[in-house]
């Protein structure tokens, strides 16, 4: 256990991870990894280890939901029963259902539904291990899985949350500084078309300290975004060359 | 989206590039709101409201109960919403669904953030013995902009909340007589803009939420902060609409409390 007076950013501005203020944890990125789904993705960032799987589009089941113009986009974010401390009962929390709605929503606006009508396609993301800011490791790793499937996108999606944390400003937000921190923003972008998919706080902060997390949380999104992409080259260059022998 | 939505949509957002709305207002004008307080006498505290004609009731009930393991010496505080049927024909009876959900966990993230109710002076015996908070939210006519409405009757419901007096007595929690108010130390107002046609208007009734493709909630503290935000809708905003949202969310909020909070 911590002492109750660990800090969480020493003196000399080091967080609790040896971060910097603007620093992404490390992450890893890897692409089609799972042979069942039309398109699949892992990312880890810290500890948050998350798997994205997407089937579709295929014919929609029960077919009453199907819409005549366009696919629907249907989303389950879930979190394994050892993916955090206290074992988390398996069945959908109302977190989770929250979560599956806002992931949903920051997503949808990306893909091309209306080349799909009557149809569905299913995304899920499972939190294997969480040590927080899991909704935007989630999104970022589920835009690829859509990415792998082949779906027509306008862009990729890049989610990273940044807050406030003994009165400053940091980015990418581990679970102890989230809990104990004074307030945390998670920001989805496209950066193509430089528009926010989602948006949501808890904690406090003024309208200035809000201006200032949402424009470092985008850093951070770029940052992703580049690895995003770098991650589509590594496995489809690599499957184009063994096309090419 | 239905083609009869989208002539909706058509004529919708041709009158908000001239500044107007379906419903005669312009695009920063909320609804009327009338807040009546205590309409409820067997729950501890009630409100309702009418935001137009959307209309919302709360019911606070206090029970003893235990602490959460992680904050043994706070109060537990619990939101719950009903979009029950009678309020709407796309409301279905069953569990809650994902609307009810979101709805009920960002009105509770707003008086949760902003720390309204103060549930240290809730806990009756650390670890043991604490006062449970139910906030129930029963969603009576839907009309549009659930949030703020929903936010707003649990503000009231509580400021109205008269709790009786509990005591440990030999390890018993017993009830004594006499009343006293739920300790309240902030105020957070909802407001919720939504977009249509890449323009936002304040406070979307129902026949602009049929046809917007994104709203943004913000919670604003009674010092201006904010204290909860909530993205919802398939659609995005851009981040000069995000800042322009914040400074008019502070200005509306601060006008709005005056309705539940006399300073």
């Amino acid at each position: 256990m911590p002492k109750a007076e660990e800090k969480l950013i020493g003196k000399d501005g080091i967080r609790i991870d040896g971060r910097k203020f603007n620093e992404l944890r490390p992450t890893k990125i890897e692409i089609g990894i799972l042979s069942n789904a039309d398109g699949s993705a892992y990312i880890e960032q810290g500890k948050n280890k998350i798997l994205a799987a997407v089937y579709g589009p295929h014919e929609v089941h029960p077919k009453h939901l199907a819409q005549p113009d366009r696919s629907i986009l249907r989303c389950r974010y879930h979190m394994a029963p050892f993916s955090v401390d206290e074992r988390k009962s398996p069945a959908p929390s109302r977190r989770e259902m929250e979560l599956s709605k806002v992931i949903r929503e920051s997503l949808e606006p990306s893909i091309f539904l209306e080349y799909y009508p009557r149809t569905s396609i299913d995304l899920f993301i499972e939190v294997l291990q969480a040590n927080g800011g899991t909704r935007c490791s989630g999104i970022t790793v589920a835009s690829l899985a859509l990415a792998d499937a082949g779906i027509p996108m306008r862009d990729l999606i890049a989610a990273c949350a940044a807050g406030k944390v003994e009165g400053q400003l940091v980015l990418d937000l581990n679970d102890e500084e989230d809990k104990k921190g004074e307030a945390d923003v998670p920001v989805a972008y496209t950066p193509n078309l430089n528009v926010i998919t989602l948006l949501q706080m808890d904690g406090q902060l003024t309208l200035e300290e809000f201006e200032q997390t949402v424009n470092l949380s985008l850093e951070g999104c770029k940052q992703l975004y580049a690895m995003q992409k770098e991650a589509l080259k590594v496995k489809y260059v690599a499957v184009k060359e063994e096309v090419d022998e | 989206m239905s083609s009869i939505v989208r002539v909706k949509q058509k004529q919708i957002a041709e009158l908000m590039n001239k500044g107007k709305r379906l419903d005669g207002r312009e695009l920063n004008d909320y609804r009327e709101i009338k807040v009546e307080m205590g309409i409820i006498e067997k729950a501890e505290g009630s409100a309702r409201v009418l935001l137009g004609k959307t209309e919302v009731l709360v019911g606070i009930k206090i029970e003893a109960g235990e602490p959460f393991p992680d904050t043994p010496n706070e109060g537990v505080l619990t939101v719950n919403a009903e979009l029950v049927p009678l309020a709407s024909p796309t409301f279905e009876p069953g569990p809650p669904d994902e609307n009810a959900i979101e709805l009920a966990r960002v009105v509770d993230r707003g008086i949760r953030e902003s720390k309204a109710v103060n549930l240290e002076k809730l806990c009756l015996e650390p670890g043991k013995k604490v006062l449970v908070v139910f906030i129930d939210v029963y969603v009576l006519n839907h009309d549009g902009n659930l949030i703020d409405a929903s936010a707003l009757a649990a503000l009231a419901a509580l400021v109205n909340t008269k709790m009786p007096k509990y005591e440990i007595e030999e390890g018993e929690v017993k009830v004594k007589p006499g009343y006293i108010p739920l300790p309240m130390q902030n105020y957070p107002i909802a407001i919720t803009f939504g977009k249509i046609n890449g323009k936002l208007a304040i406070d979307p009734w129902l026949e602009e939420e049929q046809v917007m493709d994104s709203r943004l909630t913000m919670a604003i503290e009674k010092d201006g902060k904010i204290c909860a935000i909530q993205k919802g809708g398939t659609g995005y905003f851009s981040t000069e609409q995000i800042f322009e949202v914040s400074k008019i969310a502070q200005e509306k909020a601060s006008e709005i409390r005056k309705l539940v909070v006399k300073e």
